[in-house]
């Protein structure tokens, strides 16, 4: 589980009718470029918007925005239409300097400074002039982007599908006492939260309910959710372990079934951005790296092998759909992510055991290891992914 | 070995080290300070024990870290006492930049080995600070302690999220030596550890390294493995007021702990980073999870390091900086007021069988009252701080840390009287 839910960073609630340009939206970064032409300074004060050139060339462009002024500022980089965003920063407070890298082909744009946030802003001509740089046209990527979110919907609400049909039957072999089926249904069902757990994991409500390890809890907080019932399955970890009564495992089995009916209808309402969807399959490898590649997921069961996959599924399923948009803004990095993708998969087709996996324990250090190389090797191509997508 | 291999081998040894010895030696006697244009790392006098306060708490943070914690061996209180009177002669012999023993690393007698082992030779007091404090177990029963236990001297709680390394927590006593050169902090607690053998044995020892706070106003605010500022509203040396409130011990704070007036309280905590995973979080994403700008330090609420954040200013989507940011999580304002003096040290201590860094803060905190100022601190950021997502604590403990002391006493006499 994560311990903390990002507020700014969750996926959008009903937010369908979101203009999908919206996440072509510039990034912040802090990469200088080399070429002085296409780094334009822009002072943001109190009532005035001065950049340093009224023209570049076209290709990647950054704006450094410092804010002069006293109230916090916005810049924007529009369409000669002055309606259409191709690039903005916001929040940047009072005294502070932050950059807009933006693609612009050759034309003519409006920039805007919006101390306040508020109203049309202080505005500019701006020209993008002809040059032998190439610059892909968002008109082309909105469709893509729009596809892409559509399908992770899909993905997710599909997967939420499966994960309350196969709780469902989980729960009922615990409470029932068929312990053998509830360890077969385990890891089976868990797969289907892992796929989605940087969405699942995003409703700090319940995430801590459902997913929560005995160390995450403070002192005197109540254990619930899958790791108890894992504890209560497996318990050979733990010497002088005294099960649950039959009581204690219907409590804990309702909760569950009730907190993953209640999630199952949240998801159905969340929509996403390219780069919610790229956040996600990096924070998937994340979930990888912390928990499961280090044997700590899984504790009592030892099936962490299993979530592995899942997560590595989740990431992939992220990737592929935002692939077109990638291969038309940085195709190499999607040729990299792919091999990474591909050989991380072989190592994992190395540990599969009938239709699930080998335990944890099975695993040599040396595999262990060779494992985590693959996933840092993996993550940090897709640490780029953000930022290409949104650029 | 047999007697001749024996017998050989100091020779060999002797002879090396006597034409090492007669450079270095020349003049030192038992000081090992080369002479008055030796050019000092550290301005300022030389901390010492004596005065209303130890050293090293208030003393502008040094650059390097040797930490120890013991373990109490003896039953004897009286041999207890009789250690830290002699770690209190060594320490202020130390600190000044002499010797640990009052015969110096190429003195007297040929046939014993020296009362200092030597690997400072020549190097100036670095601004040394030795820095002694009690765990709440030595004030169990062994040695008559109990009943002048502060209430709040406990060990500390589990706290969510936890991953604690027992050979990494808690001891009996702990040592804080801090220089800016390391080898002068690992020599004070070589020789410290060296004279408690047979009285104490080290339960565990942490090197630091890049202080991580600044704890006087003329110092510029350093940088932790994650590349942010810290420390920027630590309290500082100058602010003798909040000094008095927030991290000195008070006459009447605790009856049965009246010893530790004009102590402190020491939080140690070693918190392992994420840091193959930090690295890989957008700028973006860093600065709203810090809730600073990551070039200047200034919240991002504007302004600069030292303005203070407005944690009410509207942004587009909620306040600008992040209800559960780092600097909102821990900043005064959303903890009732309460202050403390970080002192902490940024550490690598290799990498792990996965080939990540073993890396992280070696957390060092002074406080009045860890039960009102840490305690609810804690738990608080492990729940709900977004950087908790890339911590991991895997080592704590909790000291009290004796006052100063009067001209011929000793660290902790207030406890043992």
């Amino acid at each position: 589980m994560t311990r903390v839910t990002r507020t700014t960073l969750r996926p959008a609630l009903l937010l369908l009718g979101l203009a999908p340009l919206a996440v072509l939206a510039g990034c912040s970064t802090n990469n200088a470029q080399s070429d002085d032409a296409r780094v334009v300074s822009v002072d943001s004060g109190g009532d005035a918007c001065t950049l340093s050139a009224t023209e570049a060339p076209a290709g990647s462009l950054t704006f450094t925005v410092k804010n002069t002024g006293s109230k916090v500022t916005e810049f924007y980089l529009l369409a000669a239409d002055g309606q259409r965003i191709i690039g903005e920063v916001e929040n940047i407070g009072p005294g502070l300097t932050r950059d807009l890298v933006v693609s612009a082909k050759d034309g003519r744009y409006v920039t805007a400074c919006k101390p306040g946030m508020t109203g049309t802003g202080i505005r500019a001509d701006f020209t993008v002039t002809p040059s032998d740089q190439t610059v892909s046209v968002p008109e082309d990527q909105a469709q893509l982007i729009a596809r892409a979110n559509r399908n992770y919907q899909a993905y997710v609400t599909d997967q939420s599908a499966q994960l309350l049909e196969k709780t469902t039957r989980f729960v009922a072999a615990y409470k029932a006492g068929d312990d053998d089926t509830a360890r077969d249904l385990y890891p089976r069902t868990r797969v289907h939260w892992e796929r989605i757990e940087t969405v699942a994991e995003s409703f700090g409500d319940l995430d801590p309910r459902m997913d929560a390890r005995e160390a995450d809890l403070e002192a005197g907080q109540k254990w619930t959710g899958w790791h108890r019932i894992e504890k209560d399955l497996w318990p050979q970890r733990a010497p002088g372990y005294t099960p649950l009564t039959t009581a204690q495992r219907a409590t804990l089995a309702d909760t569950l079934l009730t907190d993953t009916r209640t999630l199952d209808a949240r998801v159905e309402d969340l929509t996403y951005t390219a780069d919610q969807i790229a956040n996600g399959s990096r924070g998937l490898l994340e979930e990888v790296a912390t928990g499961k590649v280090t044997g700590e997921e899984e504790y009592w069961s030892r099936t962490d092998l299993w979530d592995f996959q899942a997560n590595v599924d989740g990431a992939r399923v992220g990737f592929d759909g935002l692939r077109e948009l990638i291969d038309q803004k940085d195709p190499e990095l999607g040729r990299t992510i792919e091999t990474r993708f591909t050989e991380l998969q072989k190592l994992l087709d190395a540990q599969r055991d009938g239709d699930g996996f080998h335990t944890y324990d099975q695993l040599t250090p040396g595999e262990v290891k060779a494992l985590s190389d693959a996933v840092n090797a993996l993550s940090e191509p897709l640490s780029q992914l953000t930022a290409v997508v949104v650029s | 070995m047999n007697g001749s291999q024996g017998i050989s081998r100091r020779r060999l040894l002797a002879g090396g080290l006597g034409a090492l010895a007669g450079g270095a030696a020349l003049g030192v006697g038992a000081t090992r300070l080369g002479g008055d244009d030796t050019p000092s790392a550290s301005a300022g006098p030389p901390s010492t024990f004596t005065g209303p306060h130890q050293p090293g708490i208030v003393t502008p943070a040094q650059d390097r870290l040797h930490f120890a914690a013991f373990d109490v061996t003896t039953r004897s209180r009286a041999e207890l006492a009789d250690l830290l009177r002699r770690w209190t002669d060594a320490g202020e012999r130390m600190m000044r930049g002499e010797s640990a023993g009052a015969i110096g690393p190429t003195s007297g007698p040929y046939d014993a080995p020296p009362d200092d082992t030597g690997e400072a030779i020549g190097l100036p007091p670095a601004g040394l600070s030795i820095t002694i404090g009690f765990g709440p177990s030595l004030l169990d029963g062994r040695f008559g302690l109990a009943r002048r236990r502060p209430a709040a001297l406990v060990r500390l709680p589990h706290f969510p999220a936890d991953n604690l390394d027992p050979a990494r927590s808690d001891g009996d006593l702990c040592v804080q030596a801090c220089a800016d050169d390391p080898q002068v902090a690992v020599h004070a607690i070589r020789n410290l550890a060296r004279i408690g053998f047979g009285t104490v044995s080290v339960r565990w020892s942490q090197l630091g390294f890049g202080r991580t706070s600044s704890t006087s106003t003329a110092q510029q605010t350093p940088r932790n493995l994650f590349g942010f500022k810290d420390g920027t509203a630590n309290v500082k040396a100058e602010e003798t007021d909040a000094l008095k409130q927030h991290i000195w011990v008070g006459p009447g704070d605790d009856p049965d702990g009246a010893w530790l007036t004009g102590g402190s309280y020491l939080v140690a905590r070693r918190i392992n980073m994420n840091i193959e995973t930090w690295d890989r979080q957008s700028l973006r994403d860093q600065e709203t999870i810090i809730g600073r700008t990551k070039a200047e330090g200034a919240p991002l609420s504007g302004g600069g390091e030292f303005t203070e954040p407005d944690f009410a200013l509207p942004g587009r989507d909620g306040p600008l900086i992040d209800i559960a940011s780092h600097v909102r999580m821990a900043h005064p304002t959303t903890n009732d007021g309460h202050r403390i003096l970080r002192r902490g040290y940024n550490f690598v201590d290799g990498s792990t069988n996965l080939g990540r860094l073993d890396a992280g803060l070696f957390f060092l905190a002074y406080m009045r009252d860890p039960v009102t100022q840490y305690l609810p601190l804690q738990t608080k950021l492990a729940k709900q701080d977004l950087l908790s997502e890339y911590l991991q604590h895997t080592g704590s403990a909790l000291f009290a840390v004796p006052p100063g002391i009067r001209d011929g006493g000793f660290v902790g006499e207030s406890l043992f009287a």
